[in-house]
């Protein structure tokens, strides 16, 4: 790319900025987060009404004990975490749209988790979606 | 489209324009890093997640009329908005490779959405 000249010099090594790795690990936290709280979502919970403070409590103790619900969240910060290390250096317009990739890891595990199919469109997606951030990769290379 | 609701595909057009703004504040606020671990609290930062989890709210709204595979792509558009954004206020430059892949990300993210019915 003419453009790429222009842009700041960086080391010369010919492989994807670490903040494009930094990313692809926020996508497999953010996956893993999204199966959890649908597990997290499924787990038994008592009533809780604001105005009654006595189903506060048992609400409370439950939600404590919904490790799922507690792993998701706590995998959610892992990836916000990451992000913002990520974010420090690197390109936002390269490494926002490889989040993306979120959607490739959910489902897959969707499939074995949840025993949702494939099918056509949803292979091609997935397909497309990893050629894009591939491609992204690439061009962070380059720049 | 019929069944999508045009009040639902504005609230999640909404949420994606909220997330992408979360996106530049967010590496805002990571650059305050650069300068020592405990610079991690500052105001661009907090506004980031705060603009993230704010987001979630107009989406969720929008997702409980409307298709799945009409309203989820569109989220997608915050990646397209952050392209703008990087190079409104990072400079970033849009080249024909990041616009490539963005359209491959997005042509996926379509055909997922699809299958997802």
């Amino acid at each position: 790319m003419a453009s790429s000249a222009a842009a700041i010099p960086r080391q010369a090594a010919r492989q994807p900025n670490k903040s494009v790795y930094m990313v692809l690990g926020c996508t497999v936290f953010a996956a893993t987060a999204q199966v959890l709280m649908k597990f997290g979502a499924t787990h038994p919970m008592p009533a809780v009404s604001p105005a009654e403070t006595a189903t506060w409590l048992p609400f409370l103790n439950a939600l404590l004990h919904n490790f799922p619900l507690l792993l998701g969240y706590t995998a959610h910060s892992c990836n916000a975490m990451l992000l913002i290390l990520a974010l420090r250096e690197g390109e936002l317009s390269m490494l926002y749209p490889i989040i993306a990739l979120t959607y490739v890891w959910v489902n897959l595990l969707s499939m074995y988790f949840f025993g949702e199919h494939l099918n056509p469109w949803k292979a091609v997606g997935i397909a497309l979606v990893i050629g894009g951030v591939a491609l992204m990769g690439r061009a962070s290379a380059r720049s | 489209m019929s069944r999508t609701p045009l009040s639902s595909i504005a609230l999640v057009l909404l949420a994606s324009l909220i997330g992408s703004f979360g996106a530049v504040f967010l590496k805002m606020g990571a650059a305050h890093l650069n300068r020592g671990f405990r610079y991690i609290v500052n105001w661009q930062l907090a506004l980031g997640i705060a603009l993230f989890v704010g987001s979630s709210v107009p989406f969720l709204m929008g997702l409980r009329h409307g298709e799945l595979s009409v309203l989820y792509p569109m989220v997608s558009l915050s990646y397209v908005c952050a392209l703008f954004w990087s190079k409104l206020f990072f400079n970033e430059s849009i080249t024909k490779a990041k616009v490539g892949a963005l359209m491959l990300i997005l042509a996926g993210i379509v055909c997922i959405g699809i299958g997802g019915q």
